[in-house]
């Protein structure tokens, strides 16, 4: 078995001295190589070749200090983007109370939480419904025109119907409408961050119309 | 009276101080000449020799150099309105027209920050025509037509985020209108395409990151004026350098075709 995995370095001699003859060159150089592992032709050798360590201790610093120093870039990009999106919101909640059922008129558009809660409330003969008062082109807040009965948008001029369908203007959908429901106080409750969406059929959800008579 | 003039002007020239700062003579030579622009580091981006059309207003038209100076031009005045314009939503509008109706020049500075801004989206407009009608886009200067495009992306978005510190309906409504474009974002918008699928929300996605909330308000002015104060223009500031770099690099003012 000695025998026959010496000469496995040595083809690079055999090729490098061809005048040499096939006995000979296999019994000399490999005997300074693996004999005397110390030795200075060792030493200058790369380590590649020589397959003690599978990276240089330069190429491994230099790895580690790159990977080091990206670690810390990404840390600190990743946090700092992390830091642009706060937890505490200084908005004006999405839930609240809206007055009792019998201080809205049937057939009218309440605008009195508009300004805090961006919110109006219907109500005709059959309920209550509630509508989000940004417009659905660009997010502008429309204003509800009561002699022309028709919510309209300064922005663009998008015209919604009392029931927030758009009928004219850029406005590609109708505006959305919110949750609205009974409190157990009787007073109706107003969630704007749940919106019901006309096109999408949302409009007979449950919590998109109060039944009220 | 020449005299005296002649006297006092040897006087500074021969001073140690006056030496140390500027190392050559004036005496007019053509050695002279290359030194004032090289040694000088305000004029040395500037190459010290030009082609002669590099001179000529009807191939330049000088909307490059008119750029830079209309830049110079609001940070300067933007410095100064600084001193006064506080970004928050209790006293911004108050404080832009304390600088109008009160502050001495307040509306000449004010009125200067403005119009030289807008002239600056002019110019900067002109300036890529001329570089288009010439064909100096071409290699080898492809790649400064790219830095280039940069900094008009950027000479964009300045005047985007100081059109909200007045902070009046005008600057709100408006930064609401263009900031909501930002919400179909593909992937990052969550009203963008894949944004939804990616749980992307009204109050996580890269519109919330823009304004600081879900809605237009005093999250958004505070941001707004860091970007429009500090970050842009020192990016913009740094680009610029390599613009101008690469004007020398790649060979110069191009030639007339």
């Amino acid at each position: 078995m000695s025998e026959e995995t010496k000469p496995a370095p040595a083809p690079a001699e055999k090729a490098a001295a061809p005048a040499a003859t096939a006995g000979e060159a296999p019994a000399t150089p490999p005997k300074p190589t693996v004999a005397k592992p110390g030795s200075k032709q060792t030493l200058t050798k790369p380590i590649a070749e020589t397959g003690n360590l599978w990276m240089t201790r330069r190429n491994f610093l230099s790895r580690a200090g790159w990977v080091a120093f990206f670690s810390f870039v990404g840390t600190m990009l990743l946090g700092s983007l992390r830091y642009m999106f706060p937890r505490v919101l200084f908005e004006p909640s999405t839930v609240f109370k809206a007055g009792f059922p019998t201080d809205y008129p049937v057939g009218a558009v309440s605008t009195k939480w508009v300004k805090d809660y961006r919110t109006w409330i219907v109500r005709n003969d059959k309920g209550f419904y509630a509508i989000f008062a940004q417009c659905t082109h660009l997010g502008c807040t429309p204003r509800w025109l009561e002699a022309e009965g028709k919510f309209k948008c300064p922005c663009h001029g998008s015209g919604f119907t009392m029931e927030a369908i758009n009928f004219e203007g850029p406005a590609p959908r109708p505006l959305e409408r919110v949750q609205i429901a009974l409190a157990e106080d009787g007073q109706l409750l107003i969630d704007t961050s749940i919106r019901f969406r006309e096109e999408l059929g949302q409009w007979s959800n449950a919590s998109a119309f109060l039944n009220y008579a | 009276m020449q005299a005296v003039f002649d006297r006092i002007k040897e006087s500074v020239l021969k001073t140690q101080v006056w030496k140390s700062i500027f190392r050559h003579d004036y005496e007019d030579s053509q050695r002279n000449r290359l030194l004032q622009v090289l040694d000088n580091i305000w004029l040395h981006l500037h190459p010290t020799k030009l082609p002669r059309h590099g001179a000529y207003l009807r191939f330049t038209w000088c909307m490059g150099g008119i750029t830079f100076l209309l830049f110079l031009v609001t940070a300067v005045t933007g410095v100064l309105l600084m001193f006064y314009y506080r970004p928050t939503a209790e006293y911004a509008f108050a404080d832009m027209k304390y600088l109008q109706f009160d502050v001495p020049f307040g509306m000449f500075l004010r009125n200067m920050h403005r119009w030289a801004a807008h002239g600056m989206v002019i110019a900067v407009w002109l300036h890529m025509f001329r570089v288009f009608l010439t064909g100096s886009y071409k290699p080898p200067r492809e790649f400064n037509w790219v830095v280039g495009v940069i900094l008009l992306t950027t000479t964009l978005l300045l005047s985007f985020t100081g059109y909200l510190l007045p902070w009046d309906q005008l600057s709100i409504w408006a930064v609401t209108v263009g900031t909501n474009m930002a919400r179909a974002t593909p992937l990052l918008g969550h009203e963008g395409p894949f944004g939804p699928e990616l749980g992307m929300k009204p109050d996580n996605d890269v519109r919330f990151m823009l304004l600081g909330g879900t809605q237009v308000g005093p999250p958004t002015l505070l941001r707004f004026y860091v970007l429009h104060c500090i970050f842009l223009p020192l990016f913009l500031a740094v680009f610029i350098a390599v613009h101008f770099w690469r004007v020398r690099k790649d060979g110069g003012i191009s030639g007339p075709l």
